[in-house]
């Protein structure tokens, strides 16, 4: 029942916030929506007993690339000067509010992760006991020492290709982005 | 209605991804085309993340931190595309985006 009321919560307001990202006038807007989004979604990996890519939709998508995407939008939409323009409809502590609700979320994810892991190594979580952290404490989600496990051996190839394919992508947004070399 | 099952994770999914395809085919602004392929990589990752729930195995999970980190590479380089384009052309219109050349 409560698992039913999240999820059809969470997927009213991921689906309404998408709509609104397509949809919206203003681009900065689209971006503001993004982030809201992409936070929805984390919540809706933490129901799916994902924490580690919940942690890292927080801090890989709504830290990291929606910053990206706010830069550009400032950098192609600007009309004035920030300098001589001031939004008389700027509320400065929607902020500080935003700031604390992410903050939040992070703790949430955290509190979670550290209840769920005792039930989760009671039952012996998604992996066999063949490996060395079948047995993890409470104190640490099983969840990230087993995705880590997994990711280091059956996968250790694909992820040094990851690693090479973010340097390529590195190296290629700074020589387009730059005027000169 | 009050169960859920993978196959409701599915349908979420694929409602998101048709949001994000439409949001590519519809708008101009080329950031917002950007920010639909986004939430279409999102889509793909909820799928992923659900049925790696459903069937127990971490695969999916390990998929999806690979995704991510293929979205991160293209917004780096969609987004570098778009600052040199505009330098040049003082737009974001994809209308006025039509010539493969400068």
């Amino acid at each position: 029942m409560a698992e039913a009321i999240v999820f059809w919560t969470l997927a009213v307001l991921i689906l309404g916030l998408g709509i609104a990202v397509i949809s919206a006038r203003s681009a900065v807007h689209s971006v503001l929506f993004l982030v809201v989004n992409f936070l929805l979604v984390a919540v809706l990996y933490v129901t799916l007993n994902a924490e580690f890519v919940a942690v890292i939709q927080v801090l890989v998508y709504a830290g990291g690339i929606v910053v990206l995407y706010l830069f550009v939008v400032m950098l192609v939409n600007l009309k004035k000067a920030p300098e001589r323009y001031a939004d008389p409809r700027r509320v400065p502590w929607t902020g500080t509010l935003l700031a604390g609700a992410v903050l939040a979320e992070v703790i949430a994810i955290g509190v979670y992760s550290t209840v769920s892991s005792d039930g989760a190594a009671a039952t012996g979580g998604g992996l066999g006991a063949d490996t060395p952290f079948s047995d993890c404490g409470s104190l640490v989600s099983c969840n990230t020492e087993q995705l880590g496990w997994v990711l280091y051996t059956s996968y250790l190839i694909p992820f040094e290709l990851a690693s090479m394919l973010l340097l390529v992508a590195m190296i290629g947004a700074i020589v387009l982005a730059k005027r000169h070399l | 209605m009050l169960e859920i099952t993978p196959l409701h994770y599915s349908l979420l999914s694929a409602a998101l991804f048709m949001i994000g395809v439409i949001g590519v085919l519809v708008r101009r602004n080329v950031i917002i085309i950007f920010m639909s392929i986004e939430l279409i990589l999102n889509a793909v990752n909820i799928n992923l993340i659900a049925l790696s729930d459903q069937l127990q195995d971490l695969a999916g999970q390990v998929f999806v931190v690979f995704v991510i980190a293929v979205a991160a590479a293209e917004a780096a380089v969609g987004l570098g595309i778009i600052i040199a384009f505009y330098r040049n052309k003082e737009t974001v219109n994809i209308d006025e985006i039509q010539i493969m050349r400068w």
